[in-house]
This record gives C-alpha cells, structure tokens and sequence, in this order.
C-alpha cells in the first residue's frame, strides 16, 4: 500500500490527509514535533486570554485519527533524503514514504536584532510559544510590561493577549500607522484609534535598535532606535511577520527559494515530494497574490487539492477570489477581492466610517469600467458566497451598493447601515 | 451566586481578580442570602421591611458586580479568565456552588419543612415570604412562592447582567428581555393575581400560561382538568389554549423561527440558564460520546412523558364519563391513531434525512407506546391500573424522577459542573417535541459563512447544549440539530463573523456538501463528489 507521510500537523497537512482519507485507501501517516494533535493555531490567543483551554483549540476528537486510520507520529525530522524515499529523525529513528507533504508552516521572523535570543523574548506562533509566554508572562506582577515589535495580524493579537491580564504593552510598529501596508489610511486609523482606547502604548513609526539583558540574560529593556528611548520590560513579542520553517531541507535537493518551490501542482522539483501551506512557494505568483501565502485559507484550499493530485487527479491549486479575515481587539474585519491600501492606477476607493468610530467599509472598484474589485468591512459581518458571486459576475460598483443588504450577515436585530452607507456614495462625501 | 474568584490556572495568577465594584457586590449580594438564611433561626418582627432589604440587597450585589464586571470596558465579548476562575472552570468554587444549589433543591423539593412551610402557620424562610404573598395573591407563601420569587428575581438581575455583557449585541439583549418579562409577568405575577380570584365556589389552578405539556407535565391531570372546566368560560379558554399551545401555536412558531422561540425566548428553564446560568454554559460536554447519550436519554424522557399522560388522562376519563364527552376507550384509539398517522407523515417526506439510528429508535418508540396503549385498551383491569402500573405511581414517578430530580436537582443544582443547559439538553420533553420539529420541519437554521471559519473553537467552547459547531463551521456547513435553542452566542463569540441565525427557505437548508469558497469550482465538485 501507498505510504504518504506528511510533515506538519497544521491546517494544511491534516485537510490534506482528510481528503487523501476520503479518496483512497492509501496508508497516512503525520508527522510533527510541535503537538500529539492538530490544533487550531489561530485559536492560541484565546488559550492565554482564559476563553478556551487548549483542547478547545483541537477540532478533532481523539478517535477521530484512529477510526480514519490516520496515524500520527511525534517526531523531529533532521533530514530527509529523496533517494531512498526516508526521513530521519532528530530522536534517532526513521520513516519510509512513498510520497511525502511537507507542510511544516512559518516560524517568526527575526531581523538580526540584538537580543533577539535572550529568555523572555519570542514570536507568537507555535504551542511552545504560548507555554514561554505562560512562564514569563503569567501575570502583571511578574510581567511588569510587554513590548511587541512588529504592527501586523499577530502582533495586535499578543498586545490583546498581554492586555487582557492587565500587562501593560508597548506596540512598536514600524508603519506610520498600523498595517498600513494592507489597510487604506481611514481603516488603519481607525484601528489606531481602537488599539489606544484599550490603552495600549502604541508607538507609530517606531523600530526596535536592541533588547537589552539584565545579568541572568533574561530581558531587561527595550531601546527605540528612532528616539533612543529605553522602555523597561520584561517580556518581548517579535511579531514582524513569519518566513516559512524549511531550515531542514535546505541540505537536500529540494528546490528552495525562501519557502520550498513548488509549481501550480503543488510539486516540488523532486517527484513524490508535495509543498502546501505556508511554506510553499509559487515559482510564479498566482492573480494578483503573493508567491507564499501564510494564510490559514490558502492552507486549506492547498491541502485539499495536493489531495486530489496525490490520488490520482492531477489538478492545478486555482485559488478563486481572495478573502480573509481577523479581528482587531473588538472590531471583527472581512475582506473579499482586493482592496489595496493605496488605489492602484486604474482604482479608486469610496470609503464609509461610522460615526461610534468602530465600522467602517472601504470599496475598490476601476475608475474607468466601474467594475466592482473588492470590499473591506469592519465591525460589519458581510457574505462571503454574495461577494463571490458578484466578483464573478463583475458587477459594477452602483449595483453593489444598492444591493449592499443583500450582502449583511450581522445578528438578526442588528442595526443597519446600508442606506447611509449607500447616501454617502451617491453624495460622494468621503472618498479617498 | 458563588462569585469568588480564585486562580485555578497552573501556571500564574488569573487574569481577573475581584475588582472594589466586584468585592463590595459579592459581600452585598451574600449579605442579602444571609439574612434569608437567618430567618430560619429568628422571628423577624417586621418581616416585610427584612424581606425587601433581603431581595434588594440580593439584586443590588449581582448589579454592583455586573457594574465591576463591564461598565469601564469597552463593548465587545467579555470572556477573559473564564477558564482560569474556578467557579466557571469546575474548580473549587464550581464545586462549592454546585453541592450548595444542590442542597437546596434537595430540601426544596422533598424537606420543605425544613424551610418552615405548614400547613397551618409558615415558620422560617416561607414565613419571611409571606407578606409578599399575601400582598400579591392574599394567601401565604409556599415553598414554590419562596422558589418563584428567588427565581424571578436570579433571572431579572442576572438578566441586566447579561444586557450589560452583550451591549453590543441587539439579539442577546431583546431575548433577554423577552424571558424576563415571561418569567415576571407569566410564570410570576399573573398566576398570583389570578389566584385572587379564586372564591369558594370558584378556583382556577395556578396556570403559567406559557408553560406547556409536556414541560407542564401536569397540565393535563383530571383535578387541573376539573378546575378548568368549573371556572367556566374562562376555564374553558385556558383548556383550549393549553391544547392549542401543544397542537397548533408551537407546532406553527417552531416552523417559522426554530424552537428558540420557547427555549431561549420564552421559557422559564431557558430563561434561568441563559441568565443566571450564563457563566456556566462552557461546561457543557461537546463529545460525540455525550451527544449519543443525549439522543437516547431526551428521547426516553419523551416517550415516558406521553406514556404517562395517556395513563393519567385515560384513567380519569374511565371513572365515569361526567362531564368529558370523551370516553377512555375513544382517547386511547385516538392517540394511538394520531402517533400512527404522525409517524407515518414523517417517515414518508423525511426517511432520507433521518439517520439509521434514529430510524431504529423511532420504530421501536412508536411500537412501545402502541403496545401499551393496545395492553391497556385490551385489558379489562379497574380503571386505577394502566398498563402494568397503576396510573398514580406513574405519575408520582414521573414527577419524582423527571419532575424533581431531573429538571430540579441535577439540572440546576449541577450549572457549576455540567453547564447550565443540561436538563433542556438530556430532560426536557418539550424540547424533545419541539427538537424533531425543528430538524425536520422548520425554517431555522445557523448559516455558515462560506469559508471563513478558522477552527477556532469558540463556537463550540460556548455552546451550551454541547454542540460541536465548529465541526459544521469549518467545513461550511449549515447547522440544523435539533438540540440548538438559538441562543445566538455562537454566532457572538465568532470572532470571524462566520455564524449568522437565520430563517430561510427549506430548500438546501440542510446543506450537507463541502461550500468552503474560494477555492475555484471545479475542486469544490470534485470535493463533494466524494
């Protein structure tokens, strides 16, 4: 029988390995070294912040892996040698595959600071980074402050996280204003504004020159290199981005670039060997997407089609219309198609805030056609299946707004916006 | 009640710990149990003025803590620490609370002398109450006046607690309204102030007019029976409505808008674990193990409940046929007919939909209840036997096992350890009743938004009849079962906006194929395909 092994129990390999379970009869084995069960990795914030315990996180019961015959294995893979088709591991021992996933997701990134390694500083992404911030963050006696650097999706993430034990944070972003390479100015302001009315010391246009240790090499301090400032602290967050976590092939012959290369089959140079999630990397971006997407989505639609491809469907990974999804402190956001944060040659953007300074939209569609390309909504929950369709159908921008209610998936009762929403277009009041 | 927090988290301290508002609250709130508590030991001399310092002290200290809880935060989902608080984490405290509220229902239920309920002139907590219950409806208290009046009380002060929680949230706050005024107006006042109209020669049972069969499983007893039909015209209307309510209304509201009409919008069970029992509903048991048992134990309670109201209702109807133009022999053949006929309706438009489990349990049920419906019309026993038991002990069996222990003892008393739904998730026969409506014939369901689910777990962590949302969610399917009482937390703690309550045409309601967006068309066929 067939033997697939993957590496990485994450959102990529186990959708990969549930729908190769539903396709074939093939024997399945995971491989990681991070958890014994896959776990939902956006869901760890919730785990700190006391809403859920980490089982919580799991979405699969425990016969679930037994009853699917799909057997896991805890392990360190060092090396892998495409030769004779083996895995060694990091423990001693080794594996056999006949096709092989890899799909071992991001690491955070570290830009070479000094002190980026001291005790008390980490990224937010795996389990064992939780557990670290268990231990030098467990309370606001213990952590007298938290200083995060990096103004992304994780970052604003840990600055809720710290915040909700009452640890008081400082938010270096390097941005002179939050996410502003992916939000419009009046969205990212906005979040600006949330961000410091739940008192977080948010530092625009701020970069970190160097962590400073105090004598048991734990941190002691932050230096700002704009200003020279040094802020006490205890703990430090490195949330600028992640890079795919592949430091164990670069001795193969698999093909790298910054993640593992793969074409729109999910393959890579060697035959047998598949790349999904956040550590693939296209040889050529797809549309108008990045050549590696460390999204949770793209992960999953990827594993679901290296699924088909490995069990005998060879099909190509034909993301369809860009969407995700985050939220930011209290103000949930959705996007569907592409707004970027600056209008693009042919774009213009009509944009829409309430006045409680929590909603907000921002449309982008061609200045030219009137062609409708993309929405950004917060605070307000919007259809994914109606902006689907309506990408597809290229409507114009006019028909979006007028049927704009159709695309409303708030609670029942939920106040409305629509009509002012749809006056403030026709009088064109704030645009950007 | 038990609102003290203490850190039961392995690895620091909680997140939360009890703010001045909070602290001050708490000793109030206590203050106010105490002096009930205390009546049991002393004569208050001016009980009235003792009662109301006790009641506002009681509804002050749970609004001071709501206050401390939410007023300097901003709006937004407030379950910070919830695990790491041993009272809503099964820690010391749950336990605590547990085996208090267990204790109590215990000597509701079965030592109310203990809480100086007689029959000639109240002592203790009943006496405290009794000005209350004269004023209200001229008769002194009972142990159920005491119980109605604490409970009225839990779900309008932990009701205001909940709006507070869930500002933002317009949904929460209109159902929260909404079983507050049921619980005050219906279950409370209306019953007390009719009684005043209750004369020598003319007396209407305590009627919550919301509170159906087979809930109210004695809503059709021959002495309630009896009493409506004496009262008249009023008596008959109440009849009717009683029998509408069970044929036609429910049947009708549950159609349009899921069974969350009842549960989670008028019911006085729902109405305490959606307020008091909020801070618990993470304790529900989300495995396919408990939802199993769940299926069997609900769907058990069911059939008993109609078993043993056929009984009561045929043995009384046999006595003599004074007054009922129904005999015993006609209402027997005429369930027997109606559960044959609505057996068969939904066998033939629904076979597909029901799994084969489900299948075999219906069988068997609906062969049970004819077989002893056909022993009991066969047989030639005195009109005091039913089928095998005497229709009394039936009765007195039911209420003692579903009726007390059940839906009293271990579906309050065990909020802190088993979540606060569990008698509405394992017990409750009109949830059963209004359950297979809402799966089989109903326009409500919880949409899915596409492919937006993260897996997070929220969903699931915080539904209270155990339900494994998220197994649907991040699959994007829509979620119809029959357990969900619409609560709309779900949809709330969401933090991707994913779940949306919904009514909706039937049609692809029941959506069991893959539709996860965004991935392009061809692989989502292929997908589905298998």
């Amino acid at each position: 029988m067939e033997h697939v092994v993957i590496i990485g129990n994450g959102i990529s390999g186990v959708t990969a390995a549930r729908h190769i379970r539903k396709l074939s009869d093939k024997k399945i084995t995971i491989v990681s070294a991070e958890t014994d069960y896959f776990f939902s990795r956006t869901a760890l914030m919730y785990v700190y912040m006391g809403h859920m315990k980490f089982e919580h996180t799991q979405p699969y019961e425990k016969w679930f892996w037994k009853k699917n015959r799909i057997d896991l294995k805890k392990g360190y893979v060092k090396q892998v040698d495409t030769k004779s088709k083996t895995l060694y591991f990091a423990e001693g021992d080794k594996l056999a595959y006949n096709k092989l996933i890899i799909a071992t997701g991001s690491k955070p990134n570290k830009f070479g600071w000094p002190g980026q390694d001291l005790d008390g500083v980490m990224g937010m992404y795996h389990k064992q980074d939780l557990e670290n911030l268990e231990t030098y963050a467990p309370n606001n006696k213990v952590c007298k402050r938290g200083v995060i650097v990096g103004g992304g999706l994780i970052g604003i993430e840990l600055a809720e996280m710290l915040s909700s034990r009452g640890i008081p944070v400082t938010f270096l972003v390097r941005e002179k204003s939050f996410w502003n390479g992916v939000l419009p100015d009046g969205e990212s302001a906005m979040i600006n504004r949330h961000i410091k009315n739940h008192h977080i010391d948010l530092r625009l246009g701020a970069n970190l020159q160097e962590i400073k240790a105090d004598e048991n090499g734990k941190v002691k301090s932050v230096i700002i290199a704009e200003t020279g400032e040094e802020i006490a602290c205890n703990v430090v967050g490195l949330t600028a981005g992640v890079s795919p976590n592949i430091d164990f092939i670069k001795d193969s012959v698999i093909e790298t670039g910054r993640g593992v290369k793969v074409n729109r089959y999910l393959e890579t140079n060697i035959e047998d060997v598949y790349a999904i999630g956040d550590c693939a990397e296209q040889h050529e971006a797809i549309d108008q997407r990045r050549p590696i997407e460390a999204v949770w989505y793209t992960g999953r639609m990827m594993g679901e089609t290296v699924a088909q491809t490995i069990c005998g469907n060879h099909i190509q990974y034909k993301p369809g219309y860009w969407f995700n999804s985050a939220k930011f402190f209290d103000i949930e956001y959705q996007t569907y198609g592409w707004v970027f944060s600056k209008p693009r040659e042919n774009e213009t953007h009509f944009h829409w805030k309430h006045k409680d300074d929590t909603k907000c939209i921002t449309v982008c569609y061609d200045k030219n056609t009137n062609q409708f390309l993309g929405i950004n909504t917060f605070g307000i929950r919007m259809r994914h299946e109606i902006f689907d369709t309506w990408l597809t159908e290229k409507r114009d921008v006019d028909y979006v707004m007028q049927h704009l209610s159709e695309a409303n998936f708030d609670p029942e009762f939920f106040k409305r916006f629509e009509k002012d929403i749809l006056s403030a277009f026709k009088n064109n009041l704030i645009t950007v | 009640m038990a609102t003290i927090q203490r850190n039961m988290s392995l690895t620091g301290d909680a997140s939360n710990y009890l703010n001045p508002f909070q602290k001050i609250g708490t000793v109030i709130g206590l203050g106010g149990l105490a002096i009930i508590v205390f009546s049991l030991f002393t004569d208050f001399e001016n009980k009235a003025l003792w009662l109301t310092v006790a009641l506002v002290a009681l509804t002050g200290g749970i609004l001071l803590f709501a206050k401390g809880s939410y007023s300097d935060r901003l709006e937004g989902i407030k379950n910070h620490g919830v695990w790491f608080k041993s009272v809503s984490s099964r820690g010391f405290w749950g336990w605590v609370a547990g085996v208090t509220l267990t204790g109590f229902y215990i000597i509701l239920y079965f030592y109310e002398g203990l809480l100086g309920a007689s029959p000639d002139s109240n002592t203790g907590i009943i006496a405290l109450f009794d000005p209350l219950s004269k004023f209200l409806s001229g008769n002194p208290a009972s142990q159920w006046f005491v119980y109605g009046t604490l409970y009225t009380i839990a779900i309008l002060a932990f009701g205001i607690k909940f709006i507070w929680k869930y500002r933002h949230n317009r949904y929460e706050q209109l159902r929260t309204i909404s079983v507050m005024f049921f619980q005050t107006a219906f279950a409370f006042l209306i019953p007390e102030l009719m009684a005043r109209l209750n004369s020598d020669d003319f007396s209407l049972p305590y009627n919550d007019l919301k509170n159906m069969w087979p809930l109210n499983y004695y809503a059709f007893d021959g002495w309630r029976i009896d009493q409506f039909i004496n009262a008249e015209t009023i008596g008959i209307v109440f009849l009717v409505f009683a029998i509408l309510s069970v044929f036609v209304i429910s049947p009708f509201l549950t159609y349009k808008y899921g069974k969350r009409w009842y549960c989670s919008w008028v019911c006085g069970c729902g109405g305490l674990a959606e307020t008091a029992g909020d801070a618990f509903r993470q304790l529900s048991d989300k495995s396919m193990t408990a939802w199993k048992v769940e299926r069997w134990v609900i769907h058990s309670v069911l059939v008993f409940s109609v078993v043993m109201t056929t009984a009561v209702i045929s043995t009384y109807l046999g006595y003599e046929s004074k007054g009922y133009w129904l005999t015993k022999d006609v209402f027997l053949i005429g369930v027997a007919v109606f559960l044959g006929l609505l057996f068969a309706i939904i066998w033939f438009f629904k076979r597909d939909e029901l799994k084969k489990d489900a299948r075999y349990g219906a069988i068997g049920y609906l062969v049970i209840v004819l077989a002893l419906i056909s022993i009991h019309y066969f047989s030639d026993t005195a009109n005091s036997e039913i089928f095998i038991f005497k229709s009394s002990d039936l009765r007195s069996f039911y209420a003692f096992l579903i009726g007390a222990v059940f839906s009293g003892v271990i579906g309050t008393g065990f909020y802190p350890i088993f979540g606060s739904r569990v008698w509405c998730r394992m017990g409750c026969p009109m949830a059963g009743i209004l359950g297979l409506q809402q799966r089989l014939f109903s326009k409500f369901r919880i949409t899915t938004n596409g492919g937006q689910c993260i897996s997070c777990g929220n969903c699931s962590t915080y539904c209270e009849m155990g339900i494994d949302v998220r197994a649907y969610a991040q699959k994007g399917e829509n979620i119809v079962r029959a357990s969900c009482v619409g609560c709309g937390i779900c949809s709330a703690v969401c933090p991707r906006g994913v779940l949306k309550l919904e009514n909706g045409p039937l049609e692809g309601r029941i959506d069991a194929n893959q539709v996860l967006l965004g991935n392009d068309v061809d692989l989502l066929d292929l997908v589905n395909k298998n």
